[in-house]
C-alpha cells in the first residue's frame, strides 16, 4: 500500500518561509498570488493490503513522528 | 556531583560542555545516544549542535533515540536535566518541556552575544544569579523562536517557569532586544518541578575570562551549590 502524507503548519503559526516565497512570487510578477504556506510531503510504502489497517498505521506515524502536533496538521491519502 | 553528556550524531557542543563540567569538578561521562541505559548521574546534559542534521524537525530524530527513555525516567525521578540549544529543541520534541522552537523570525542563523534577564532564581540552575541584573551569553541558532499557545504561556508566567528572557544592555525586556521572535522574549524555560531547564543561549561558552566572560560559570556554581 502506498500512502502519502502532507504536513503543514497550523493556520495560526507564523510561516516565515511561506511569507518569503509569497513575496518572491509577487516580485516575479504573479500579482494574483494571495498567500503561500510551505509544508512537507512524505511518500510511504507500507507492507499492508488492508486499507483500514494501513490508515491506522499512517495516522500513528504522523502523530508520533512526522508532525509536531503543537504546530502542524497532517493529511493522509491512501493510493 | 556526577553528570552524563548525551552525544548524538551531529552534536557539536558536547566537548565544550564536558570541559565546562570538568572545570567545576563535576565528574562527567560522555554517553552515546544508542546506549540503552544511563550511568548513575545527578545531571544529564543534552548538548548543542545539529543532531541528525536537523532532519524532519530540529531535535526530532534525537528525541526518539534509545537513551532518551532513560533520560525521561531520570527526569521523572527528579534528576537534573539541562538542554542547551539543540538540547533544548530535543527536550521539547521529547515532551519534557512544553511549546515548540520555530525558525528564527528573520530566517537568519544568529551567532552573537545577547543580554539576558534571569526571571526566576528559585531553581537549582539559577540560584547563583540572584545579584545579577542581567547577564551576557552567546547564542548560535537557526530555530530558537519559542512559540506556545496562550494557555501554556500563562502557566509559564503564573508558575515562574520562565528562567531567562532576552533583554537589552540595561536589562529592559524590549521587542528590539528579542533576537529571534520568541513569545515574550523567552530564552529558557523550566518544567513544573524545576528540575529540567532548556535554554537557547550557551552557558558552557562563557566559563573562562581569558576566552569570553564568566556569566555561564554561575549556572554550574548554582548546580554545585544545590547538590
Amino acid at each position: 500500500m502506498k500512502i502519502s502524507a502532507t504536513v503543514t503548519l497550523k493556520k495560526e503559526v507564523l510561516d516565515p518561509q511561506g511569507k518569503v516565497i509569497n513575496q518572491t512570487l509577487k516580485n516575479m510578477g504573479y500579482k494574483k498570488v494571495i498567500n503561500v504556506r510551505q509544508g512537507k510531503f512524505f511518500d510511504i510504502e507500507l507492507d499492508e493490503t488492508d486499507r483500514e489497517k494501513a490508515k491506522v498505521v499512517a495516522e500513528e506515524i504522523c502523530k508520533k513522528l512526522l508532525t509536531n502536533v503543537v504546530i502542524e496538521d497532517y493529511t493522509i491519502t491512501l493510493k | 556531583m556526577k553528570s552524563s553528556v548525551i552525544v548524538f550524531p551531529g552534536s557539536n557542543c558536547d566537548r565544550d560542555i564536558a570541559v565546562a563540567l570538568e572545570k567545576f569538578k563535576i565528574k562527567n561521562q560522555m554517553i552515546w545516544h544508542a546506549e540503552s541505559s544511563l550511568p548513575k548521574s545527578d545531571l544529564v546534559v543534552l548538548p548543542g549542535g545539529f543532531s541528525y542534521g536537523d532532519y524532519l524537525r530540529t531535535g526530532c530524530i534525537a528525541s526518539k533515540s534509545r537513551i532518551i527513555n532513560d533520560v525521561i525516567k531520570h527526569a521523572k525521578n527528579g534528576g537534573l536535566v539541562l538542554g542547551i540549544c539543540n538540547g533544548f529543541q530535543i527536550l521539547i520534541e521529547a515532551g519534557l518541556l512544553p511549546g515548540v522552537l520555530l525558525r528564527n523570525k528573520k530566517l537568519k542563523f544568529l551567532s552573537k552575544n545577547v543580554f539576558l534577564k534571569i526571571t526566576d532564581i528559585k531553581n537549582r540552575f539559577c540560584s547563583g544569579y540572584s545579584k545579577k541584573k542581567k547577564i551576557e551569553l552567546p547564542i548560535a541558532h537557526n530555530e530558537g523562536n519559542y512559540f506556545a499557545n496562550g494557555e501554556i504561556l500563562k502557566k509559564l508566567v503564573d508558575q515562574n517557569l520562565i528562567a531567562f528572557k532576552y533583554c537589552d544592555a540595561e536589562g529592559n525586556i524590549t521587542e528590539d532586544s528579542n533576537p529571534n521572535g520568541s513569545s515574550m522574549n523567552i530564552a529558557g524555560i523550566l518544567n513544573n518541578e524545576k528540575n529540567i531547564l532548556g535554554l537557547m543561549p550557551h552557558p558552557e561558552r562563557s566559563i573562562d575570562p581569558l576566552l569570553s566572560a564568566e556569566d555561564g560559570s554561575l549556572m554550574f556554581n548554582s548546580l554545585l551549590k544545590s547538590y
